[in-house]
């Protein structure tokens, strides 16, 4: 599979699970911190592995892809990079669309002629059917809430939006390879 | 020279590090054993790909293969290989006596949320079905949190993946 297409995933993947992050700590529900949490691990988790495909097409690490990279190299959606904390009812409809588009995507995966992103898809299908069983619970409580509605319309066309980076993309950015630019060649 | 035995028996001694009762055997995460003359070739399968203990896992197993005095070659393959269908039954009543409800089988097309929010699990304390879904993610991410209506107990769901 093509490189640009790997990096696609795993940057949408890399990105929302650093924005469900954002919620650990002060999401409105108990319940809803250790989701996010749990979601925002899971999807870090999706990334590596994309990450490890590309690295061995593109001849180097994981690592540098995820993080040595400029901000205007990452190839990940509009509606992954936008900062939502504090705003509830617009994370939750994020959550909808992304499930919804990502389910797409993973589906066409799955059949992919390379046994190995195939293999991998279906791995990762396993996983995100608790996502969307979580966005399906969501969706349901808050369906007649217009916050709710307005903001589904808002994002839902952004999925396929990936020639631009939102301002707030940048301190993302900043803080997530901190470590790696201020200490060279950290592990951890 | 080592027999392939002697490996899995060395590997069955290896506790998973987030749940120490069961061991990488009974996870089923261990999907070949291969021996050569000096060499020791595994596959293992992650179970979640997110899970912080994948690294300990595989280190523990290059370890213990190390200390039969052969080379250790520990693959880790990302494909679909591994599912909560390949825990051993003997894992899965070791999970259940220490308070991990086992997971349910997987049925075709995978878990839905109406089967989560049903009474189809049972509390790994009292055994009883009146069961309520009170968090489909729980500390770790092979792990739901569910209650237990009939003991007033809350605890925790391997989910079926």
């Amino acid at each position: 599979m093509n490189a640009q297409k790997l990096l696609e995933l795993a940057d949408d993947e890399l990105i929302l699970g650093w924005r469900n992050s954002e919620w650990t700590g002060i999401a409105p529900l108990l319940e809803e911190d250790v989701a996010f949490s749990s979601i925002a691990q899971n999807e870090i988790g999706h990334a590596r592995a994309w990450y490890e495909l590309a690295a061995r097409e593109l001849g180097t690490t994981a690592d540098e892809l995820a993080f040595d990279r400029q901000p205007d190299e990452y190839r990940c959606s509009t509606l992954v990079q936008l900062r939502l904390v504090p705003d509830w009812a617009r994370t939750i409809a994020r959550h909808c669309v992304y499930e919804r588009s990502d389910q797409a995507r993973i589906e066409a995966l799955k059949q992919s002629e390379d046994a190995e992103v195939g293999g991998l898809a279906a791995k990762i299908d396993r996983e995100e059917a608790y996502h969307r069983m979580h966005a399906e619970m969501w969706s349901e409580r808050l369906k007649d809430e217009p916050r709710f509605s307005a903001a589904l319309e808002e994002l839902e066309p952004l999925f396929d939006v990936r020639d631009e980076h939102v301002p707030e993309f940048a301190a993302l950015w900043e803080e997530m390879t901190m470590v790696r630019r201020s200490v060279a060649g950290a592990t951890w | 020279m080592v027999t392939e035995q002697q490996v899995w028996d060395a590997l069955a001694e290896i506790p998973d590090p987030e749940i120490p009762v069961i061991s990488l055997v009974d996870l089923g995460v261990i999907r070949s054993v291969d021996v050569s003359r000096d060499q020791v070739r595994v596959e293992f399968t992650p179970t979640f790909l997110g899970c912080p203990a994948l690294e300990v896992m595989r280190d523990a197993m290059a370890e213990r293969i190390a200390a039969l005095g052969v080379q250790p070659d520990v693959q880790v393959i990302s494909d679909d290989s591994w599912s909560t269908d390949r825990i051993t039954p003997a894992g899965r009543e070791k999970l259940r006596a220490s308070g991990f409800a086992p997971p349910a089988l997987r049925e075709l097309g995978g878990p839905k949320l109406v089967q989560l929010q049903s009474n189809a699990f049972r509390c790994p304390y009292c055994g009883s079905q009146d069961t309520a879904l009170e968090n489909i993610f729980g500390p770790t991410p092979c792990r739901s949190v569910r209650y237990c209506r009939s003991c007033r107990q809350p605890f925790e769901q391997f989910k079926t993946i």
